[in-house]
């Protein structure tokens, strides 16, 4: 190092730093100058962004940039644009009764993709992005309904939900027949063995289903109807079909007798807005049970 | 060597000096101009007294002057250039009548509706791979070009070539030919000077956005968009593009030139491996050439009935190459082989009462077959060249087979994943499936959709009109998503049946296909 001059490696013969370690000594291998030039020209445009955008933290607040810009603005001025593309649909949607949407073609395709899509923003979350439910959580692609399946009825059940506490909420209570004391241990696991049979799903083999028979005309027959088919007005399930909701081994049964059961659902009314409502309610209609 | 040789075509021929002639006039000694570079010598890395190497790693750019030049090559680029340029600049504005619900541009790339239109040729996305078919006939037809006579694609179709070619052309109006353009920019500054080089980059620029203008017109109606243009109305997007096409074409045609035929293009290396002993090149004829000498000396040895060349060193060969090479060095990755130094080399020789044709399109093996006396032959038909007419057949025959036979109509078919199967509360077990049907045709057309695999079954559109009948209208050059439920009433069905729907056009009977799947809990 004391001449000054730099070492050339012999084997490469490129210049090394200088330094060397054990006898190994690093060839200085320099930048590209396009390369260098483009590492200074990243940090003007660095600084020019931080001019242009918020960029800085402050002690309370931020350096808001020269022109404002915001993603918060920038984002309703998108739903904004794209509210204004939906317009002329959506005004022609809330002027069509929903039982004639399907008329109108262009109509049909647009409240469906728009129901689609907002259905797997808002209720995906409990019942799986294509509708298929879960324990507690109704399939809405059978033709199995609690509060009906009619487009109307549909709309009503998404705008005032279940038990939602909303004024127009779907309200039913299925009383606590064991728990409060209405029926005892042995009456409920026979008319469990009986509500099986009903869907013809096998009875415990020394089930009295005479006795199970005779205590669901008493006490269940008043909602579930005299031959197990349901309520759609007061939300009770049909008991025939091979559908449960949480369940149709006996103990289930059993444990629903005993201590009562009912789902919530939201009220939609006011979280979406009308549009949206109604393009849900078509969409879960044509899932696949939708009534007529 | 050139030199050895021609002192030894001075000298009389006696000695030594006749034994070293005979040599350079034998074909194993390369022509003269070629340099001989001789090994390296081995590295010894235990020598740490290695030779710094102070060669610059670029070369600095020489300013080509091209000259003038007249004869059957030139005409021939100037043929090329109007009707490549021709085609480049009108073809927006051709028209093509598709009926009322289709652009009537021939050629349109119409990126937000994602269709391609050719004519009476209309691509969809999904028929990309037409794309494909026409770069492999694109490659092949370069393969063959250069087999069968060298960088003809270089020399007189390349864009580059063809836009560099006009903008010299410019270059010259503006700032004199060759000789006038080199002592004027020797000459300093005068007003008259800035006034040509002012006015040679306005007409660049003119060129150059016009080259930018014409691209965007293939991607949105052009008489509308030039309107648009005109009156400030077009998308932002439409000047964005205009504005780097004028940037790239007066860089690359105005500065860059033969810069990026020698240091960007892959071409030259491509071709470099591609070139056989049977493919014409624009070739230097060394054997009629050498040695080299003035027309009095050639004369005089010729008079003395010694051997001595037609070249007579004028360099206007090397003055009329647009990317300054000297064609007497042999092939050469700098040369695009635009033919022009043919047309200066036979203006020489016209006036030196020599044969035309010094240089000309031949190959090395006629040279060495004409040196030993042998008749050339020049085999156009070779395996090489019929396979590559081959392929061009088949991938072209396959292209146009399939886009005379293609369907106007397509359906594709999604199984829902969320239920895959549903059980019906009187047991009947149901499918979802989201169908999309293509309708190609610029009309309205309605289909009607089946099954068959699944006896006993129910299929249910979604959204059709509840008349009985699946009719599922599809707008003109769409696409219509429906959503479709197949029910099966067997009681205990496989876990998977094969399936297929078919959708058939309700006016003329065409019909489509797609096969799927319809499931069942395992073990009924």
């Amino acid at each position: 190092m004391a001449d000054q001059k730099p070492h050339v490696d012999a084997f490469t013969g490129t210049a090394t730093t200088g330094h060397e370690w054990d006898g190994i000594r690093e060839l200085n291998t320099p930048l590209p100058r396009w390369w260098l030039w483009l590492f200074y020209i990243t940090i003007v445009w660095a600084i020019g962004y931080w001019i242009v955008y918020p960029a800085w933290p402050l002690v309370s607040s931020f350096t808001t940039g020269a022109f404002g810009w915001h993603s918060r603005t920038a984002i309703v001025a998108d739903l904004d644009e794209l509210r204004s593309l939906r317009a002329p649909m959506n005004t022609k949607l809330a002027a069509t009764p929903l039982g004639s949407i399907k008329a109108d073609q262009a109509l049909a395709d647009f409240t469906y993709a728009q129901g689609r899509s907002s259905f797997r923003e808002n209720c995906g979350p409990c019942r799986g992005a294509g509708g298929g439910g879960a324990k507690g959580y109704p399939n809405l692609n059978d033709n199995d309904w609690l509060w009906g399946g009619t487009l109307e009825q549909i709309q009503a059940t998404i705008e005032f939900g279940v038990r939602s506490g909303h004024a127009k909420s779907h309200e039913s209570q299925m009383p606590a027949f064991g728990r409060d004391g209405m029926l005892k241990r042995d009456e409920i696991a026979d008319v469990a063995n009986y509500v099986r049979s009903l869907a013809r799903l096998n009875a415990r083999p020394n089930a009295d289903l005479a006795a199970g028979k005779k205590i669901y005309a008493d006490n269940c027959a008043l909602c579930h109807g005299p031959d197990g088919m349901g309520n759609k007005e007061l939300g009770s399930p049909n008991l025939t079909d091979g559908i449960s909701l949480f369940g149709s081994d006996a103990a289930t049964i059993e444990e629903i007798i005993t201590n009562s059961r009912g789902g919530v659902m939201p009220a939609w009314a006011g979280r979406l807005d009308p549009m949206t409502i109604k393009a849900l309610a078509f969409y879960v209609h044509s899932l696949g049970g939708g009534e007529k | 060597m050139a030199g050895q040789a021609t002192k030894a075509a001075e000298a009389p021929c006696e000695g030594a000096d006749c034994k070293l002639f005979e040599l350079a006039r034998s074909a194993e000694v390369k022509p003269a101009g070629v340099k001989v570079i001789s090994d390296p010598p081995p590295l010894d890395p235990a020598a740490d007294d290695w030779p710094e190497d102070d060669t610059p790693l670029y070369e600095a750019r020489r300013k080509v002057y091209p000259q003038r030049v007249h004869g059957l090559y030139r005409r021939i680029k100037w043929a090329v250039l109007c009707v490549t340029l021709g085609i480049y600049y009108v073809t927006p504005f051709l028209r093509w009548d598709r009926g009322p619900n289709a652009p009537d541009q021939a050629v349109l790339l119409d990126l937000p509706n994602r269709r391609f239109y050719f004519f009476f040729i209309e691509i969809w996305p999904q028929e990309v791979y037409y794309l494909t078919g026409l770069l492999i006939i694109a490659a092949m037809a370069l393969f063959l070009m250069n087999a069968l006579a060298g960088r003809i694609w270089c020399g007189y179709l390349c864009p580059q070539t063809v836009w560099t070619d006009l903008f010299q052309t410019i270059e010259r109006w503006c700032e004199g030919d060759r000789r006038e353009h080199l002592l004027r920019d020797r000459g300093g500054w005068t007003m008259e000077r800035a006034a040509r080089l002012a006015s040679k980059h306005f007409l660049w620029l003119m060129v150059a956005w016009w080259t930018g203008g014409a691209w965007v017109l293939y991607f949105a109606d052009a008489p509308t968009l030039v309107r648009d243009l005109a009156t400030l109305n077009a998308p932002f997007v439409a000047y964005l593009w205009i504005g780097i096409l004028t940037l790239t074409t007066y860089t690359l045609a105005g500065f860059m030139r033969e810069q990026v035929c020698l240091y960007m293009c892959p071409w030259p290396r491509i071709q470099a491996a591609l070139t056989d002993e049977y493919a014409l090149n624009v070739t230097y004829r060394h054997d009629r050439g050498e040695p080299r000498g003035s027309v009095k000396k050639s004369t005089a040895l010729r008079a003395q009935g010694l051997p001595s060349g037609d070249c007579i060193e004028c360099l206007q060969c090397v003055h009329v190459c647009p990317t300054g090479v000297d064609i007497r060095d042999g092939p050469n990755l700098g040369c695009i082989q635009c033919g022009l130094c043919i047309d200066a080399c036979d203006a020489v020789m016209a006036k030196i009462g020599r044969p035309a044709r010094l240089i000309a399109y031949d190959t090395d093996l006629s040279i060495m077959d004409r040196q030993e006396g042998k008749p050339t032959i020049h085999r156009f038909v070779r395996m090489r060249t019929a396979l590559y007419v081959a392929i061009i057949a088949v991938v072209g025959g396959l292209m146009t087979f399939t886009l005379a036979t293609r369907d106007a109509q397509s359906v594709s078919v999604i199984h829902d994943r969320n239920p895959i199967f549903v059980r019906l509360s009187d047991g009947a077990l149901r499918n979802g499936y989201t169908v999309r049907i293509a309708n190609k045709r610029p009309e309205r057309r309605e289909f009607t959709l089946s099954l068959s695999g699944l006896a006993g079954s129910l299929v249910d559109v979604v959204q059709t009109r509840d008349d009985g009948r699946f009719v599922v209208e599809v707008g003109p050059d769409q696409t219509r998503e429906i959503r479709v439920l197949v029910t099966d009433y067997v009681d205990f069905p496989p876990a998977s049946t094969p399936i297929t729907f078919h959708l058939y056009d309700t006016a003329t009977g065409e019909r489509a296909s797609a096969s799927d799947y319809f499931r069942a809990p395992a073990g009924g």
